[in-house]
């Protein structure tokens, strides 16, 4: 037999630290107690990523979200709303809603929003028919057969959608360039070239719902003119290929691709172009050469691609994430994608949160949200109850968030003005535990890697910048590095070609600027306080504190502890990796960090 | 299909929105299993056999299985949503081979949800709702 209700308490780290367990062991003995054992099931569940509030008990089907629960509701929660089926509204997350109102329409903890997302996780990509029930290609019709091309642009405009890619240029806007310019050819254009360490938000939408992206560029096509598309899309992304080149053929099939598309006279087909995963790729122009076969390397602008883009004709060219937002907007209308976001940057923001955060994901967020409720609310809070430090976002070409600006509400302009910048959405999450100069090496390293070499602030500038900053995590740096390293960084940004060159300093912009007490003690002091600088540590034995229980030499992987059992043990410092496994294994204190 | 005019596109439309509604309220069980690559490394093909196998095992046959992209709860992956008529829709994470028979015998049979499992999308889909 079924249950009548469940009991849904929450046992995730954070809140079992705060009394999941007792209070999952008072309601079962109180179901017992008061003879309704057999009406409820209580169960277990993962993290609802609301810690803050925790413990968190939810009761289905009604959906009642009970925050802050303790043992001592147990009775209550049994007695009231088990048996007698009324909500106590004092446990109650949102106060307003208590007894009486249906919760059915109330959206606890919505701070979460999906319009890229809507499609994925709900239905199967491979089948084009769940996507059009979901109103899928319904924007298309209307596209079609009820507005005029200067309508669709207009409805962009007043909607204010921007570029998810990063930039943040008014979508409407390059529609109508490219609209307005005249051609014999035009060209539609997805970048689906995701680079950024850490982010995969438009694999994810290309896997989970391939359509939407299908149908924004036909939705295009029509729009400014033009009869071709392609999706640029890394190789190393097989499943997203594979979906899409299935929702391709499906498309063709029912004539939603190709020649007259639903009995009219418009045609426009997409096809696949692989980019073999060169960063650089993923700036606009560079990405055309690509397409076109060249070698992938930014050319200035302008003229900008709009006007003049693949083979020299004009060309829309948007991100993943953008293209997945315009059917909505069309079939729901401008007003209600403005309604969402704050003044100057309209709708939500596919994150992809990563790093040392508990629940990392694939999450969408209206604009404004605060990095608080990203990740306290959304994300549980930060692993192992470290402390919170710093967020990256926008990948190598962004900079860091501090605690100090976790209520800032997120949009393009606030991002820039402290510093970081929305980037693609990659976000990540980083605890006391990381080094930032560390972190700065390894962004740098990366475009130092992905830089095309075409012009020499990119390609000397950030080489010479790496290797001051390698020479600082190993305690070799000078103060007037961190001259040379400001100069090296404005150098680069007003005089490199593309954005690559352009963005790739602010990582150590943005870290100096909030952390330069870190770069400090690296050079005065030669200490990283996280410990991540191998070069500015070492791990020792306290002889006084070590029983030789041998557990640090048997951990060691490259047998470089030496000892007798029950006498004190001896790391030997030339060939220590400083790996910190000893440090983690020893339980008496007894092996020394620093 | 062959190519379609605009009536036909509508006239799909209507009857796969009452194909999926009804499959919602009907009587049949269903199991969807998130298959991004994310899902997939973490294993979802093991738990989409191990389904298949436990409900043939059964002889359960009114239970339908379907795959979907990623449902962004990447840190419980692999994560399957099942929807039991008379009992609420959840989400499952970190379902293994293991998991996903437990989830057969328990829940699809059994009609208990399984403890420890359950994980909760941090959404409402509002588009669910919204969609005129």
């Amino acid at each position: 037999m079924a249950f009548k209700n469940y009991i849904l308490v929450c046992a995730g780290t954070a809140c079992e630290s705060s009394k999941g367990i007792a209070l999952y062991e008072a309601l079962e003995a109180e179901l017992k107690a008061q003879g309704v054992a057999a009406e409820a099931q209580l169960v277990k569940t993962g993290c609802f990523g609301f810690c803050e509030q925790g413990p968190i008990v939810k009761i289905l089907p009604d959906e009642s979200f009970y925050v802050k629960v303790g043992p001592e509701h147990a009775q209550q929660i049994v007695a009231e709303h088990i048996i007698k089926g009324r909500q106590i509204p004092e446990l109650l997350y949102d106060k307003d809603q208590a007894a009486g109102t249906s919760s059915d329409d109330i959206a606890f903890y919505q701070k979460q929003q999906r319009i890229v997302l809507r499609n994925c996780g709900v239905i199967n990509p491979e089948y084009i028919d769940e996507y059009i029930a979901r109103d899928g290609y319904a924007a298309l019709e209307k596209v079609i057969f009820d507005m005029t091309p200067d309508q669709v642009i207009q409805e962009l405009k007043d909607a204010g959608l921007r570029g998810r890619g990063g930039a943040g240029f008014p979508t409407g806007m390059k529609w109508g360039f490219s609209k307005n310019a005249e051609a014999d050819q035009k060209y539609i254009v997805c970048n689906a070239d995701e680079g950024d360490p850490g982010a995969y938000m438009d694999r994810s939408t290309c896997e989970g719902d391939p359509h939407s992206v299908l149908e924004a560029m036909t939705i295009a096509g029509r729009t400014v003119g033009a009869n071709q598309g392609f999706i640029y899309i890394r190789a190393e992304y097989p499943l997203a290929i594979e979906r899409l080149n299935n929702a391709i053929d499906q498309a063709r099939e029912y004539g939603l691709l190709g020649d007259n598309i639903l009995g009219t006279d418009f045609c426009f087909d997409i096809e696949l172009r692989l980019g073999a995963g060169a960063f650089v790729c993923g700036e606009e122009t560079a990405l055309l050469a690509s397409i076109e076969g060249k070698r992938g390397m930014p050319i200035p602008r302008p003229p900008f691609p709009a006007v003049k883009g693949l083979w020299g004709k004009p060309t829309v060219i948007n991100n993943v994430e953008t293209w997945a937002n315009i059917p909505m907007i069309l079939l729901k209308g401008s007003k209600w994608f403005s309604s969402i976001g704050t003044e100057t940057t309209k709708g939500t923001k596919v994150f992809a949160l990563t790093g040392k955060i508990n629940n990392s994901g694939l999450i969408e967020v209206p604009m404004g949200t605060t990095l608080r409720e990203i990740i306290y609310d959304i994300g549980g809070g930060i692993k192992d109850g470290k402390k919170f430090k710093a967020a990256q976002t926008g990948g190598p070409s962004g900079g860091v968030i501090t605690a100090e600006y976790l209520d800032t509400p997120i949009d393009y302009e606030s991002l820039m003005s402290i510093g970081s910048m929305m980037g693609s959405g990659g976000m990540i999450v980083m605890d006391e535990d990381d080094c930032m100069i560390d972190v700065t090496k390894f962004y740098l390293e990366f475009t130092v890697d992905e830089s095309c070499g075409k012009c020499a602030p990119c390609r000397i500038g950030g080489r010479t910048n790496y290797n001051i900053l390698d020479k600082i995590s190993k305690g070799q740096g000078k103060m007037e590095d961190l001259d040379t390293l400001k100069d090296l960084a404005q150098a680069m940004r007003k005089a490199s070609l593309c954005g690559l060159g352009q963005t790739a300093p602010n990582p150590i912009m943005s870290t100096m600027n909030y952390f330069e007490e870190e770069y400090l003690e690296h050079i005065n002091d030669s200490s990283c306080r996280a410990g991540k600088c191998k070069d500015l540590m070492s791990y020792t034995v306290v002889e006084e504190k070590c029983i030789g229980c041998t557990a640090c030499a048997r951990v060691c992987p490259v047998n470089c502890i030496s000892g007798e059992v029950k006498t004190p043990h001896v790391i030997d410092q030339d060939q220590c990796i400083k790996c910190g496994q000893c440090f983690d294994k020893c339980k008496f204190d007894a092996i020394l960090k620093g | 299909m062959a190519k379609m005019t605009l009536d036909e596109l509508r006239n799909l439309r209507d009857s796969k929105k009452k194909e999926m509604t009804q499959r919602d309220g009907d009587k049949n069980a269903q199991i969807v299993i998130g298959m991004g690559t994310c899902g997939i490394a973490a294993g979802a093909k093991d738990a989409f056999d191990a389904f298949l196998d436990e409900l043939n095992a059964h002889d359960v046959k009114d239970t339908r299985i379907t795959q979907t992209g990623c449902m962004g709860l990447c840190f419980s992956e692999p994560t399957v949503e099942v929807a039991v008529p008379d009992m609420p829709r959840v989400i499952y994470g970190n379902v293994d081979a293991k998991v996903a028979r437990r989830i057969v015998n328990e829940h699809i049979i059994g009609k208990a949800l399984v403890s420890d499992h359950i994980f909760d999308k941090p959404a409402q889909d509002i588009i669910d709702q919204g969609a005129e």
